[in-house]
């Protein structure tokens, strides 16, 4: 048995919310970088070197590198061996309010849906996984709201064709079009229950983009074959950065899939903005 | 690359093509949703706005907070889209440009066309990058809505792709 201290979990949460918001995940950065590379239009290799340059700036300057520095999303895997002591729940809101405040990040959070009234830094949405062992592991996703939007659920039949699934991701990436800032990166889920295959695709936006081009591409499975197809796909909508044509407009797509009942096939697509933010802690 | 000076005049604009760009010098003011709500709601009542909207140019940008030694926290376009209920309003008002990114409705596009107006784009998801063109910046209403306010910002160089022109010809299909 480990004990964590809900105090502790405040801290490293404060720093993960700096860190993710300040500094670029480097497989999107290598993802931004071969973009550019491929890239043949003249304005999409600006739009590109923009998006770059943004992001060393605010590496440097500790500037957050979009002003909308999301929804914090806190994923917390348990192992089942750890016991934490304290407060979590408000552990997790505090540390993010003093990661939000330390790091000049945007208060974007309305406290009634509604009534909506001021905003502020917290609460924010919090999931947690039980799992095996005797470890803490701690990631926040501040999510933009402007791909956040474009997020969607379709209940498949279970005898749905592959070839459907594919359509409804391809059309979804083709509505989003200029207005959640592409190059995207997609996040999917597949199976489960409604609430669980949405939970699968925002996951899924954790997960390193270059498994389609990387090491582990040649890994034959399914889902890897239908990542890549759909990367290609997308790339052929020419939505391009910005919306304004392009060799990408998809940097990589991610799919987790879960178990489902026999009557369904829950397909989820939570779209990331190129500024897709997380950063990860384990304890 | 094509220099332009706020205020901005009507055969300035009325120049500006689609696709052509730009960099902005002089003063424009942030404003989103809820300051958009706001504005139009004051309009709707015949009160007066607390800004005057006229020959203005409006921001889509709902900035960070400024860090300690600087002039303004990162400030990059949120999705014009959600204003394009309101944006016929203020058009009508005298606004002669917005800023923002994506697509607008073709109630706006028909609105820009008649007013003379145009729709600029800036780089996406660049906040921190946009923050240097920024030489100056001041809360000038609604300030409770925090990052929602409206910001008078003077820029530099502001850098902005002509998206829809006085002939409401849109850079989108």
């Amino acid at each position: 048995m480990k004990v964590i201290s809900a105090n502790k979990i405040k801290d490293v949460i404060s720093g993960l919310c700096i860190r993710a918001n300040l500094v670029l995940r480097k497989d999107i950065l290598s993802g931004l970088k071969a973009a550019y590379s491929k890239e043949t239009k003249r304005r999409a290799k600006d739009i590109l070197k923009a998006i770059i340059k943004n992001a060393y700036i605010a590496g440097k300057e500790k500037l957050a590198i979009c002003q909308d520095t999301g929804l914090p999303v806190v994923f917390l895997e348990i192992g089942q061996d750890v016991k934490i002591t304290g407060d979590l729940r408000r552990a997790i809101n505090k540390g993010v309010e003093e990661g939000y405040r330390r790091g000049y990040l945007r208060n974007s959070i309305i406290s009634n849906p509604l009534s909506r009234g001021r905003p502020g830094y917290s609460p924010v949405v919090i999931h947690t996984e039980i799992v095996r062992g005797n470890k803490l592991k701690i990631i926040v996703l501040p999510k933009g709201f402007g791909c956040e939007n474009k997020t969607q659920l379709k209940m498949f039949n279970p005898t749905a064709k592959i070839s459907e699934i594919e359509k409804f991701i391809v059309d979804l990436v083709e509505s989003a079009g200029p207005d959640a800032c592409p190059p995207y990166i997609v996040g999917v889920g597949i199976g489960g229950t409604a609430d669980y295959a949405m939970f699968l695709a925002k996951k899924a936006l954790l997960r390193k983009i270059n498994r389609q081009t990387g090491k582990q591409a040649n890994r034959q499975t399914k889902i890897n074959r239908l990542e890549r197809e759909l990367l290609l796909e997308i790339n052929r909508l020419n939505i391009g950065p910005m919306g304004l044509g392009g060799e990408t407009t998809c940097l990589g797509i991610n799919i987790e899939t879960y178990p489902t009942h026999i009557a369904g096939l829950p397909v989820a697509v939570n779209i990331s903005c190129h500024a897709l933010r997380s950063a990860t802690k384990t304890l | 690359m094509k220099r332009i000076n706020t205020p901005l005049t009507k055969s300035e604009i009325e120049r500006l093509k689609v696709g052509e760009e730009i960099l902005l010098s002089g003063i424009i003011y942030t404003a989103r949703d809820q300051a958009h709500k706001r504005l139009v709601e004051a309009i709707n009542k015949n009160k007066k706005t607390p800004i005057d909207l006229k020959g203005q140019i409006i921001y889509y940008c709902g900035p960070t907070p400024v860090p300690k030694g600087k002039i303004i926290g990162s400030c990059g376009p949120t999705t014009s889209s959600r204003m394009d209920e309101f944006t016929p309003a203020l058009l009508k008002k005298g606004i002669l440009a917005m800023i923002g990114k994506g697509r607008r409705s073709r109630q706006v596009i028909q609105a820009i066309k008649k007013y003379k107006a145009v729709y600029f784009l800036t780089y996406a998801g660049c906040g921190a990058l946009l923050s240097k063109y920024v030489k100056k910046n001041k809360p000038v209403a609604y300030k409770d809505l925090g990052p929602e306010a409206i910001y008078k910002l003077e820029v530099r160089d502001f850098p902005l792709i002509v998206s829809i022109d006085t002939k409401g010809i849109s850079i989108y299909k």
